[in-house]
């Protein structure tokens, strides 16, 4: 991994960063979707102010998994308009270094997106969502996500199906991390046992990342090749 | 044009030999569950099925390794034989995984009360389940063939990874209801039985695990394995004959 | 025996069915050639191999010794590649999106080297706007900036014609010819065949996946080349 490298996925990070600087597409699309999700919550499960610390939990991390998906799959496919994407795959870039640059673009989207939803709940349920570890756990989740997304959405940009596919294919993948995110959140919201419980999922969440990052990296190489 | 191999319209021999195995295994070890093993005392004969439930289980397990065996070694060779193995596992494994949970669900609702509940350990297998349906839905929507074989190969090697930390997470917590058969039970689960108490038990038992975790799956996936071959074939010739 | 492009026996098959069959040609180096056929021939396929952005079903290409595309990586910096795909992002401005490509090549002196393109190709006016504002024949004058932002020693071009007016393609065959005289080689996928007649020095007919014809292109003629079509 030398500076070459780096150099490399930080070019490939500042194209899609610009890229959405100009358009917004990405951010707005994603944040109107995480609002309309949550509103339409809110309403199927009758909550209010009063409501259920783990209904909250779910709702906002399976929001912004969602959202995350629709913001990798409209990604890639840009990547595709123009086919962009071939001329930066013939050029000397280390595959890897596409990868990182694109998922760390992903990543920052979502935790953009992630942050607005958080301060967005804590106003409207009134619950104490503004805490530190929270953002840790938003952070933790986004990072594995966006490994696997990215690597999942370049695929299925390639296929027939498209936007249906990703997913179809992303939800079972993710769930452990949304499952550990959801669990660690819930003492954290109830603000009781928090120590014990949440150590063991913050843990758990921290080696997938680890474990789907790797994977990611190495398979990213099969997925782009024709 | 490169020359097509025929492929023989009968099955070869060694299918033939592990059809017939198979068939006086399941025989065997279905007398021994149902009628040589003894009744429980708790539950009565509807315990007898889980003679079938776990090691249906395992068998799932053994056909999602095949896959994800195949999916590796594709990626590695190119050879479209290890694809043909990592489908035969997944469509297997599958139908394992429901005999499994069918299996449970019969027999939770006179024990639980319940068909189902969203119990960790229910969970952990529907999501492996669910996993692997949308491996076979990720291949229903790639036409071209070496794309498909190749992203699935991909696919594959997540879900596995996906459906052994959800198994791992499942031991970590410990409220589930299932009843544990190895190793210590969780205080909370309900419906437990002594592996010793009943006559015949761990024959039965030790018989049918390597009958539906090994035999059943390898047998099925060897004809569906033929099955994929036969078509890729009809498939190729389809497509010389639009040539001409 | 200067070939710098070597094509043994290349076929390329998608589900079954052959896309190229058992290619087999060579180009020497500083040599223009060009690749004709009808809609389906596998121009646009033997291209895609040539960059190693496809795998061959059967058969070898070497580019400089080197076998595509499992060496593809010691050649890369010498391929440029202009198609009717532009490869370009439409919310960048033309300089961003050159910035980003010589970047992606590790160009010296960029942005000199922008400037400089931008006025062959006519577009220094246009430097700041973005591309989606540009006309189809103002974006594929960019993308053939691109494709030779790098200096590329091997220009491979798929259909570069479309959408250029009059001027733009003068333009074109000028930088073509020049980067000929400079030592380039260049396989140029075209149905224009007038224009392959008049500028080639070599010409590859394809039809339904195989070569019809590799020979000089002053000794082939239109009345051949609709002969092979017919066929």
């Amino acid at each position: 991994m030398t500076p070459l490298f780096w150099r490399a996925c930080w070019l490939i990070f500042r194209k899609d960063w610009l890229q959405e600087q100009r358009s917004r597409e990405l951010i707005s699309l994603m944040t109107l979707f995480g609002l309309l999700s949550t509103l339409t919550f809110s309403f199927a499960l009758q909550l209010d102010r009063l409501s259920r610390v783990e209904s909250v939990s779910g709702i906002l991390w399976v929001t912004i998994l969602f959202a995350m998906i629709l913001g990798m799959d409209r990604s890639a496919g840009n990547d595709r308009e123009n086919e962009t994407f071939l001329a930066i795959l013939l050029s000397p870039i280390p595959r890897a270094a596409i990868f990182i640059g694109k998922s760390i673009a992903n990543g920052l989207f979502a935790l953009t997106i992630g942050a607005i939803l958080i301060g967005l709940m804590t106003f409207l349920y009134n619950l104490p969502l503004l805490q530190p570890m929270i953002f840790l756990i938003l952070l933790l989740l986004v990072v594995g996500l966006s490994s696997v997304g990215t690597l999942l959405a370049t695929m299925t940009v390639q296929t027939r199906s498209r936007s249906t596919l990703l997913p179809i294919v992303m939800l079972p993948t993710a769930l452990p991390l949304v499952l550990a995110a959801v669990s660690a959140t819930i003492p954290l919201i109830a603000q009781s046992d928090v120590n014990n419980s949440i150590a063991m999922w913050i843990q758990l969440m921290a080696v997938l990342d680890a474990v789907y990052f790797t994977l990611a990296v190495l398979l990213f190489d099969f997925v782009v090749e024709e | 044009m490169t020359t097509i191999s025929p492929v023989s319209p009968a099955p070869r021999a060694g299918l033939q030999v592990m059809s017939a195995t198979t068939l006086i295994a399941v025989a065997v070890g279905l007398y021994l569950a149902l009628i040589f093993a003894g009744t429980d005392i708790d539950q009565g004969n509807i315990q007898r099925i889980f003679y079938i439930h776990m090691p249906a289980f395992f068998g799932a397990f053994t056909a999602f390794s095949a896959t994800v065996l195949g999916g590796i070694l594709y990626l590695i060779t190119r050879n479209p034989r290890w694809d043909r193995m990592a489908v035969a596992g997944v469509e297997v494994g599958l139908m394992l995984s429901l005999v499994n949970l069918l299996t449970g669900s019969i027999w939770a609702r006179p024990i639980w009360n319940t068909w189902w509940t969203w119990d960790p350990r229910l969970t952990s297998t529907a999501v492996m389940v669910l996993t692997y349906a949308a491996y076979l839905m990720l291949r229903a929507g790639i036409e071209q063939p070496e794309q498909r074989r190749r992203f699935a190969a991909v696919y594959g090697i997540l879900a596995i990874v996906t459906v052994v930390i959800t198994l791992v997470i499942i031991r970590v917590r410990d409220d589930t209801i299932h009843p544990v058969v190895v190793g210590t039970g969780s205080t909370a689960a309900e419906g437990t039985f002594d592996v010793q108490a009943t006559r015949g038990v761990t024959t039965a038992l030790l018989f049918n695990l390597p009958v539906w975790g090994l035999l059943i799956p390898i047998t099925l996936m060897m004809f569906r394995m033929r099955l994929e071959q036969l078509t890729e074939h009809v498939d190729r010739l389809k497509a010389e004959l639009m040539e001409r | 025996m200067s070939a710098i492009i070597q094509v043994e026996a290349l076929s390329k098959a998608y589900s079954y069915k052959l896309a190229l069959k058992q290619v087999s040609f060579e180009v020497e180096r500083q040599s223009f050639v060009g690749i004709l056929g009808h809609n389906g021939s596998g121009k646009s396929t033997l291209i895609k191999l040539l960059c190693g952005l496809s795998k061959p079903t059967h058969g070898r290409i070497t580019i400089g010794g080197w076998s595509i595309p499992q060496e593809l990586g010691a050649v890369r910096a010498q391929l440029g590649l202009v198609s009717h795909a532009l490869m370009l992002s439409p919310m960048l401005t033309a300089r961003e999106n050159l910035r980003f490509y010589g970047r992606l090549y590790d160009v010296p002196a960029l942005d000199e080297r922008i400037n400089s393109l931008l006025e062959t190709v006519g577009l220094t006016r246009f430097a700041d706007q973005a591309i989606k504002t540009f006309s189809r024949g103002m974006q594929q004058r960019l993308s053939i900036a691109r494709a030779f932002l790098h200096d590329p020693s091997i220009l491979l071009l798929d259909e570069p014609f479309t959408g250029l007016d009059q001027t733009a393609s003068t333009m074109l065959i000028n930088l073509l010819e020049q980067a000929q005289a400079q030592g380039r080689t260049i396989v140029m996928v075209t149905h224009q065949v007038e224009l392959a007649l008049q500028y080639c020095d070599r010409l590859l007919v394809l039809s339904r996946g195989q070569l019809q014809y590799a020979g000089q292109a002053t000794d082939f003629s239109l009345a051949q080349y609709e002969e092979i079509l017919r066929r």
